[in-house]
């Protein structure tokens, strides 16, 4: 490995001078994609930053507004040592789809979020959720929903020396669920032919208010299908809505064809996950409130 | 000409014991607890995260050492599979692997011991599943992990018993 210099700085002010003074960076989460690629001889840094000292990166907190995940938060502490997985079971499920246990002992939401693979599972959870990326840079603080953060496979919206601080995901009403599903050819540690987040509002007639749909692995960047989620608001979730639904969805899809999966089994698969998301979430609106 | 690798004084524990090494500020703690430390019990597979083989706890977090820069480690206490058993006396999971004949050629063995205990102390009461699921990153190209499993489960209810009395 070429690393030159490691440094692990301890507040956002420190690692941003780390990260312009014009050295060849990377900031490090839980590597589990840099220090493959590092491997690999697809990534070069001189120097590593690593994240994981700065507390806004790695707390995870709940207000009433909304819960904040610090990017570098491995999985296995978002999965096992915070309440998040009640607020959002689908997103829960996304990263424990992740590589194995060793694996979310060490990935980061944030770290699978910047390195926008187009398989990505927690994409498509994080834009069901709704979730904004809290960046900051020399320029300052701003935010950014992840819909636009990924901008084409392994091409995020950071620019030179900025930073992914935290994901911040309005807390769902108890009217409010998730789900998200993919399909591998093994059960585990294996990489998506398709992947589906979606979330949905329900009121107390059981008409659906508010719905997002996001499809993952069937375009080079995760989407969010807006018609998907039009087609279900106003309903009550009857055969038509969904089939609505899924038909936007396989629309938008532009897969490759690979030796996981064509283009089109991708994209009949990708209609048949937006199905089963969205009576997940459903079933999950009703068990709630029942 | 290469610019000389500015070497890093790092400070841990290891398996309990303070421990101070030198190490460059790419190499992998897999390479430092084996070619440093002389702790060749961690072994190394593929060396980018898929088969389990390097697997450690830092602080008691389930990870693979080909995937950790040593650097990282300053301050933070280390467990590989030269800390499981006590002085002469077997793991419950080693001595369970072996009585169910678990392994064969051993080279996925420190891994999967080092993973069997973090999940047991995790979940003292796996289903064969969640034992399954668990250890999915530790692969094995010998015993078709049936006996694994079994001695996994077995070494989790030996536990169990203990504990209740
Ligand atoms: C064996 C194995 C199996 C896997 N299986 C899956 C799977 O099933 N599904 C899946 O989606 N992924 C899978 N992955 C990839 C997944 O582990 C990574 O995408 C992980 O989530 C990245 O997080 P990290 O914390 O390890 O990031 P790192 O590797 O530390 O960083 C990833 C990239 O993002 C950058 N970065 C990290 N944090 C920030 C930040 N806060 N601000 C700016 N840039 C940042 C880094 O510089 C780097 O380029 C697998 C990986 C392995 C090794
Ligand atoms: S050597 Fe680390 S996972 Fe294979
Ligand atoms: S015993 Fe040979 S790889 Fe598992």
């Amino acid at each position: 490995m070429s690393i030159q210099e490691f440094v692990a700085p301890h507040s956002l002010s420190e690692a941003k001078g780390f990260l312009s003074d014009g050295a060849a960076a990377s900031v490090l989460a839980g590597g589990t994609d840099l220090l493959v690629g590092v491997r690999l001889g697809t990534r070069n840094p001189e120097r590593v930053v690593d994240l994981k000292k700065i507390p806004e990166l790695t707390a995870i907190s709940i207000d009433a507004e909304a819960v904040h995940i610090g990017a570098a938060a491995s999985a296995f502490s978002i999965l096992h040592d915070s309440d998040v997985p009640s607020f959002f079971p689908g997103f829960a499920e996304a990263l424990d789809l992740i590589g194995s246990t060793q694996i979310q002992g060490r990935c980061s939401a944030g770290g699978n979020l910047c390195n926008a693979s187009p398989a990505a599972d927690s994409i498509p959870a994080l834009i069901a959720n709704g979730a904004q990326c809290l960046i900051t840079g020399p320029a300052g603080d701003h935010q950014m929903p992840v819909e636009d953060f990924v901008v084409g496979p392994s091409k995020n919206a950071l620019k030179e020396g900025e930073l992914l601080v935290a994901l911040i995901l309005p807390r769902p009403s108890p009217q409010t669920a998730d789900a998200y599903l993919r399909l591998t050819p093994r059960t585990e540690m294996d990489i998506a032919v398709a992947g589906v987040g979606v979330s949905l509002t329900l009121d107390e007639n059981a008409t659906c208010t508010a719905a997002r749909v996001s499809i993952g692995a069937v375009a080079p960047t995760a989407l969010l299908v807006e018609a998907a989620g039009a087609a279900l608001v106003g309903t009550q979730l009857d055969a038509a809505a969904i089939e609505a639904a899924v038909a936007a969805a396989r629309q938008s899809a532009c897969p490759i064809s690979d030796k996981r999966g064509t283009s089109e089994y991708r994209t009949h698969v990708v209609g048949v996950l937006v199905a089963r998301a969205i009576a997940q979430a459903q079933a999950r609106i009703v068990e709630a409130v029942s | 000409m290469n610019k000389p690798l500015n070497k890093m004084a790092v400070q841990a524990t290891i398996n309990g014991e303070p421990t101070a090494f030198l190490c460059s500020p790419g190499q992998v703690l897999a390479d430092v607890l084996r070619d440093e430390l002389e702790l060749i019990g961690t072994k190394i597979g593929c060396n980018t995260g898929d088969c389990g083989a390097c697997s450690v706890l830092v602080n008691d977090r389930l990870v693979c050492a080909c995937l950790v820069l040593a650097a990282e480690i300053e301050g933070q206490a280390v467990q590989t599979i030269e800390g499981v058993a006590e002085g002469g006396v077997l793991h419950p999971v080693q001595q369970k692997l072996l009585e169910h004949a678990g392994l064969q050629c051993g080279i996925c063995t420190p891994g999967v011991v080092v993973a069997a205990k973090a999940l047991i102390e995790h979940n003292p009461n796996p289903t064969e599943e969640q034992a399954r699921y668990w250890l999915a990153g530790n692969l094995c190209r010998c015993t078709g992990y049936d006996k694994i499993i079994r001695a996994v489960l077995d070494a989790a209810q030996q536990m169990r018993e203990e504990a209740a009395v």
